[in-house]
């Protein structure tokens, strides 16, 4: 104040009221409705729940788009990687092949050369398809039988050939017919000479890219002839998006079936055993003493049961049938016997917050314990609770594979995601397809309900509020 | 202090008693016994077996008999390792489980109390996404798959290196230990990362943060003294039983890395009904477990002094 | 862009690098293996598993051993008789081969063997293969005094053997493990840890135990009183890891620490790109479906048997189900490998095959379905294990069935011990089953499905079949015993009583320094006794 002042009489008439001074200009909202507003502007709970109903539509609707049987076998097939749609050339269904046994050629050779020198014009018989591969050579002096080798590469030295196929008989048995697994892919087949006991040193390779092939008979039987197709046309065979599995299988069609089971069991098991771990921690928590301790007590010793042989006598508990999808049972089972963390961390953290000023108010303002509890106490573990949630997740989908593993839960051909990823993990390396699908559906899951929890932390969090 | 202590350990052993007991039950309830192989024996064979083990008598005259046993230590010899006691095979293959579950441990408390509050520290930037996306990864993938994985760098690594610089699998050195470790630990450091991260940010916004920093106290010294000591809490909570969980379960790396641990042991005596490796190691696993909680339960008292143990 | 150059080279230089070799010294002749489990029983007369009758045929020797080429030579003893007859045989024992703490091997270890062995007290679960000897059924089942037992010792260095019936075979016995010598005086001191430890066995093979720690590791050393010594070249064997991951045993190859891998469908195409020789190996067990002939269950019928029959191909199964080089197409109970009279026995008898065909195979179906007066089958279990090839091949024949014959199959997923305890109360309609051989005589095949069998979980029953097998058990002649089986090979195919699947074979890794490792179908497989490093 550097000019004076001189108060007038009027300075000191009453204001004016204002109505508006005292308007709330903002509506009146209670705990959970600000949650829920803040919940639905969180970009992270946004994103979730596109993933979580990108998930259910996949789960639900999948099957009728896609409406393949993943079930069915294809032996032609196998362990394919994803591709586009592929065309195979009708053939005649496997003959017995009589191989190439020459007359004017000894079996066993006159002398034994310390160098068989390598057998020479290796080349294929007829048509190399996906069926057969006919290979024959010229014989060569001082051979009493040959060795087959075929490997995926072009072979470097005398120890690379690859997979041994097989061993002719006799110097004079030139051609061999390989059957094993083929696929449509560039194969290095290799000609050792032996003198009937050990290999020479020598060899020759060719290369071969058989055709993919099919009979009529699979293909009629599978319904993908056209009326006026014939031997030697072309058709299409049916297409795998996401490649094949091990016995042929489509794994789109897999991962749509194996969703309801992971998803089911994922969500819902977690959902129920976190429910009832909250109830018993935070009650555990908040009376302490010999009510605690007994609580606590209890929980560890359903922790140190031997889980795989609780399993095993649950499922015979429950009377599942052989073959049968024990759902029910299992997610009883995962409920009874996942439920002490999530009661314990609750617990731990009930112990810290009811020692707050707060709660001391409220009760003091005559609160009952069980609203304490349910009201105050608990929506302040949220943080914790979500954590596990967000574990509990994957955790479930893999104990049911693992449970699997003993024949509880779904029973072949009934795919889930984690058995998927326990069959993938066997071939990681030469089709890392059988192990990716899956894997990234298991972890979309876990992103979205990770991304969940983060938007409810941050919703419900009181602690977190002023942030904003 | 020690009331409670002594308190703790009496509930201990009671408990422990029930976990026998419900075990044995199980155990004998579940189709199928030890003695049964793929060449089957004949009646009378079958029937010296049973005598000579003591399957011929009724369950509830084997579990006295067994608990007998129990009280003064003896838990038998193995069913499928016929020379070997079972308390032979815990105190061999124990120390191996622990020490390799121990390692885990350490690398999953000091990565996920370190990952964890990284997160929180810079939340929303990118340092906290990368994590997470880590933490995430590391939950949906199998353990199997990292054992697996893990075991094909370290050989990568020593082709690279053309010299064997880490083994690849067995037990012996501390450089056998470093990559099972680190596999056995991924699940609980990424546990823990969230676990540190949630409890970090609930923590950050406290008045008590507020006035040290206003008090002018410097950030890092701030992390250790305050924010470090209140959110360890639920990290300690969950440390007990996991210390327990991975040093039990650590099955699936003692398998692919070749180490001679009791989890192994204890996954092929429950496919093979060994009765007395089965109750051996439960019992023995079992009050490993109760002395873990214990031990965390009176860890409590000391970071939280707010909470009181009754 | 030169970065990712960069990383590209780096990538196919870490994935094409390989470690130096540790695991074969030239110099001091040593090699590193794996285990793939800790073995259970290193007591001879008690061991069952693979591993212990891997280890125990280096460690000790019996009356006659196995040389390189599978031929039975002489072992302790170096001369025996067969009684014209077929009903004895007397065994004479060198002097010089010795135990490892050098007191001679005697006629007598052998006899307190065989008779501890058949003692009731011991409950040994290969007892059975004593029991050609006069008597040893009897004493197993305590019906008669060990002392009755058709075994003495004449002298220190004779051992003369009555047998219960004629058989041809009883020399190819005596080379396995059950079979095997065991001091008294040792045994005795030892008590209930005999073969507990390295300590706590004596040996008189190739090699002795020297160290043994449980479920890590187990070391062989070259046995300096073994009386051949000059022939066994190699110092050490030195099984250094024990894991059953097939995986981590193939990454231990490549790491350089280990000489010996066997490749299963999964790891053989890591394994082509490790730059060493696979070799392929038939083991000579047999894998089948096994049927349930109990009455009252409906495998028990012959149609629906014989609809199987013609619908499964053994040849596809085999490449593109198992897909790994070495398996064979099964056509027959008996396996390639066994020998007839003066051939094997499969080309001197060659088994009928059943052809695949929808139509034949549908005409028995509906004579089943008439036959047990039903309009469409029950749901049929098929027991298997947990292991991931039982899973594979369970779920090919599930698929394969529904889609060729509409049968609906549930698979009945167990592990070991539920699934041993199902298939011994008979409940299950069929089951995966395999059998391996324990001698090389075609007599370890034929008794299996002999209806006082044990081993014949589906109880199939048939006077024909137990006939035959008596015939082949009480002559020796060869002829006829090879044309009795030939018999009992015609029963099986027009029978149905299995669908025999596949002759299994294995792929390997053998490191290419490790010269005259011998594969075996009976015996210790692989057999390391007469290799050697090279430079």
């Amino acid at each position: 104040m550097n000019q004076s002042y001189k108060p007038t009489k009027e300075d000191f008439q009453p204001a004016a009221k204002s109505v508006r001074a005292e308007q709330i200009s903002r509506p009146s909202l209670s705990y959970w409705q600000d949650a829920w507003r803040r919940l639905k502007k969180n970009t992270r709970a946004l994103i979730s729940l596109y993933i979580i109903i990108g998930l259910a539509l996949f789960t639900l609707a999948g099957p009728f788009l896609w409406n393949v049987d993943p079930a069915l076998q294809d032996l032609n097939q196998i362990s394919q990687a994803p591709s586009w749609p592929k065309q195979a050339i009708l053939v005649d269904p496997y003959q017995r092949w009589g191989g190439i046994v020459l007359d004017n050629f000894p079996a066993e050779p006159d002398d034994y050369l310390d160098i068989i020198p390598a057998p020479t014009n290796l080349r294929v018989v007829d048509v190399a398809t996906t069926k057969r591969v006919r290979i024959t050579w010229d014989p060569v002096v001082g051979a009493g039988g040959y060795s087959v080798y075929r490997n995926q590469r072009a072979p470097e030295t005398i120890n690379d050939l690859g997979l041994p196929l097989g061993v002719t008989d006799g110097g004079n048995e030139v051609s061999f017919e390989d059957r094993l697994n083929l696929e449509q892919r560039e194969y290095f087949y290799s000609i050792v000479p032996t003198d009937g006991f050990d290999e020479s040193d020598t060899y020759i390779t060719l290369v071969v890219l058989p055709d993919l092939a099919i009979t009529m008979s699979e293909a009629r039987e599978r319904n993908l002839l056209a009326q006026d197709t014939k031997l030697g046309d072309s058709i299409a065979i049916e297409f795998h998006p996401f490649g094949t599995d091990y016995l042929g299988r489509d794994m789109l069609a897999r991962l749509m079936e194996g969703a309801q089971v992971s998803l089911f069991i994922g969500i819902f098991a977690p959902l129920l055993f976190v429910l009832f771990g909250i109830i018993y921690g935070g009650f555990a928590g908040y009376f302490g003493g010999q009510f605690d301790s007994l609580l606590m007590r209890f929980a560890d010793f359903v922790v140190a049961l031997p889980f795989l042989l609780f399993m095993i006598l649950f499922k015979i508990a429950f009377g599942i049938g052989p073959g049968e999808s024990g759902v029910m049972p299992m997610l009883l089972a995962l409920v009874l016997l996942g439920w002490p963390s999530t009661a314990r961390l609750v617990r731990g953290q009930v112990l810290q917050i009811r020692e707050n000023a707060f709660i001391e108010a409220a009760r003091l303002l005559g609160a009952k314990d069980h609203y304490l509890i349910i009201r105050h106490i608990i929506p302040n573990t949220m943080g914790v609770i979500l954590v596990t949630l967000t574990f509990a997740v994957p955790s479930a989908i893999f104990t049911e594979a693992f449970l699997s593993f003993i024949g509880m839960g779904v029973a072949p051909p009934t795919p889930s995601w984690g058995s998927m990823c326990n069959e993938g993990v066997k071939t990681m390396l030469s089709h890392p397809h059988e192990l990716f699908f899956p894997a990234l559906f298991i972890s979309i899951t876990v992103l979205a309900f990770n991304l969940l929890g983060d938007g409810l932390t941050e919703a419900l969090d009181s602690r977190m509020r002023s942030k904003e | 202090m020690l009331a409670y202590t002594l308190k703790r350990l009496l509930a201990g052993i009671v408990t422990v008693w029930f976990i026998a007991t419900a075990t044995f039950t199980a155990m004998h309830m579940v189709p199928g016994d030890p003695l049964m192989n793929d060449k089957a024996v004949s009646a009378e064979i079958r029937a010296n077996l049973e005598r000579k083990y003591g399957l011929d008598k009724s369950a509830p005259a084997q579990y006295v008999i067994f608990m007998k046993n129990m009280l003064s230590g003896d838990f038998g010899i193995s069913f499928t390792q016929q020379n070997r006691q079972v308390n032979d095979i815990i105190r061999d293959h124990f120390p191996v489980s622990a020490t390799l579950g121990i390692m885990a441990i350490f690398f999953a408390t000091i990565g996920g109390v370190l990952w964890g509050a990284l997160t929180a520290l810079y939340r929303n930037r990118l340092p906290d996404i990368i994590i997470m996306f880590l933490v995430i990864l590391g939950i949906s993938v199998p353990s199997f798959v990292f054992a697996a994985l893990g075991q094909l760098l370290l050989v990568n690594i020593n082709s690279l290196f053309g010299a064997s610089i880490i083994p690849v699998a067995g037990w012996g050195t501390l450089s056998h230990m470093l990559m099972p470790s680190m596999v056995l630990g991924l699940g609980t450091m990424a546990l823990l990362t969230r676990l540190m991260r949630s409890s970090m940010l609930e923590i950050v916004n406290e008045d008590y943060i507020r006035t040290a920093r206003a008090k002018g106290l410097s950030p890092s010294r701030i992390f250790f003294r305050h924010q470090l000591r209140n959110a360890i809490l639920p990290v300690i909570t969950v440390l007990g039983p996991q210390i327990a969980a991975i040093t039990t379960g650590g099955f699936v790396v003692e398998l692919v890395f070749a180490i001679p641990g009791l989890g192994r042991y204890f996954v092929q005596a429950v496919q093979q009904l060994d009765y007395t490796v089965i109750m051996g190691t439960t019992v023995f696993y079992g009050a490993f477990l109760v002395l873990m909680v214990i031990l965390v339960d009176i860890l409590y008292g000391f970071i939280d002094p707010r909470v009181r143990l009754s | 862009m030169k970065y990712l150059l960069f990383l590209m080279t780096l990538w196919s230089a870490i994935t094409s690098a390989q470690a130096p070799v540790t695991s074969a010294d030239f110099e001091e002749q040593t090699i590193s293996i794996a285990l793939t489990q800790e073995p259970p029983q290193l007591n001879s007369m008690k061991a069952t598993d693979q591993v212990s009758n891997f280890i125990l045929p280096h460690i000790m020797e019996g009356l006659v051993r196995y040389d390189r080429r599978g031929r039975i030579v002489p072992g302790v003893a170096y001369k025996w008789e067969i009684d014209p007859d077929g009903m004895g045989a007397t065994f004479w024992l060198r002097e010089n081969a010795l135990w490892s703490d050098s007191k001679p091997v005697t006629a007598n270890d052998f006899v307190f063997a065989w008779r501890t062995t058949l003692a009731p007290e011991t409950a040994s679960e290969y007892a059975f293969i004593l029991f050609p000897i006069k008597n040893a059924e009897a004493a197993n089942k305590g019906k008669a005094k060990l002392t009755d037992i058709g075994v003495t010792a004449i002298d220190d260095y004779t051992i003369r053997v009555e047998l219960e019936r004629p058989t041809a075979y009883f020399i190819k016995l005596t080379a396995f493990a059950t079979y095997f010598p065991v001091r008294e005086d040792f045994f005795n001191s030892r008590g209930d840890s005999y073969a507990a430890d390295a300590q706590d066995l004596l040996f008189n093979g190739p090699f002795r135990l020297t160290e043994w720690v449980h479920s890590a590791s187990l070391k062989m050393e070259k046995n300096e009183t073994y009386w051949d010594k000059e022939k066994i070249t190699l110092n050490e064997i030195n099984a250094a890891y024990i894991t059953e991951d097939s995986r981590a045993r193939l990454n231990l190859f490549i790491d350089g620490k280990i000489v010996h891998t066997r490749l299963d469908g999964e790891t053989y195409k890591d394994a082509l790109t490790q730059k060493q020789r696979i070799r392929s190996f038939s083991t000579g067990s047999i894998f089948f479906l096994e049927y349930n002939h109990r009455a009252g269950r409906i495998t028990d019928n012959l149609n629906l048997r014989r609809a199987i029959q013609h619908t499964f191909d053994s040849d596809k199964f085999v490449n593109n189900v198992l897909a790994t080089p070495g398996n064979l197409a099964a056509e027959s109970l008996f396996p390639v490998w066994l020998q007839g009279v003066d051939d094997k026995f499969r080309k001197e008898y060659p088994a009928e095959v059943a052809v695949v065909n929808k139509g034949l195979a549908a005409e028995y179906l509906a004579k089943a379905k008439s036959e047990l007066g039903i309009e469409e089958f029950p749901a049929l279990i098929l027991l298997s294990g947990n292991t991931p090839t039982a899973t594979k091949q369970a779920e090919y024949l599930q698929g394969l069935l529904k889609s060729r014959l509409g049968l609906d199959i549930k698979i009945d997923k167990q592990t070991f011990k539920q699934r041993l305890a199902k298939m011994t109360s008979g409940d299950f309609d069929f089951v995966l089953a395999g059998w391996g051989p324990d001698f090389d005589d075609i007599m370890t095949f034929g008794d299996l499905f002999a209806s006082w069998n044990l081993n014949n979980r589906g109880r199939y029953s048939n006077p024909d079949y137990d006939e035959q097998v008596r015939i082949a058990l009480n002559n020796v002649d060869p002829k006829t015993r090879m044309e009795a089986m030939a018999k009992l090979q015609k029963i099986i195919h027009d029978d149905a009583v299995i669908l025999p699947m596949y002759e299994q074979g294995v792929i390997y890794l053998m490191n290419s320094k490790v010269r005259g490792v011998v594969r075996r179908v009976v015996g210790p497989d692989p057999d390391y006794t007469y290799s050697r490093v090279i430079k």
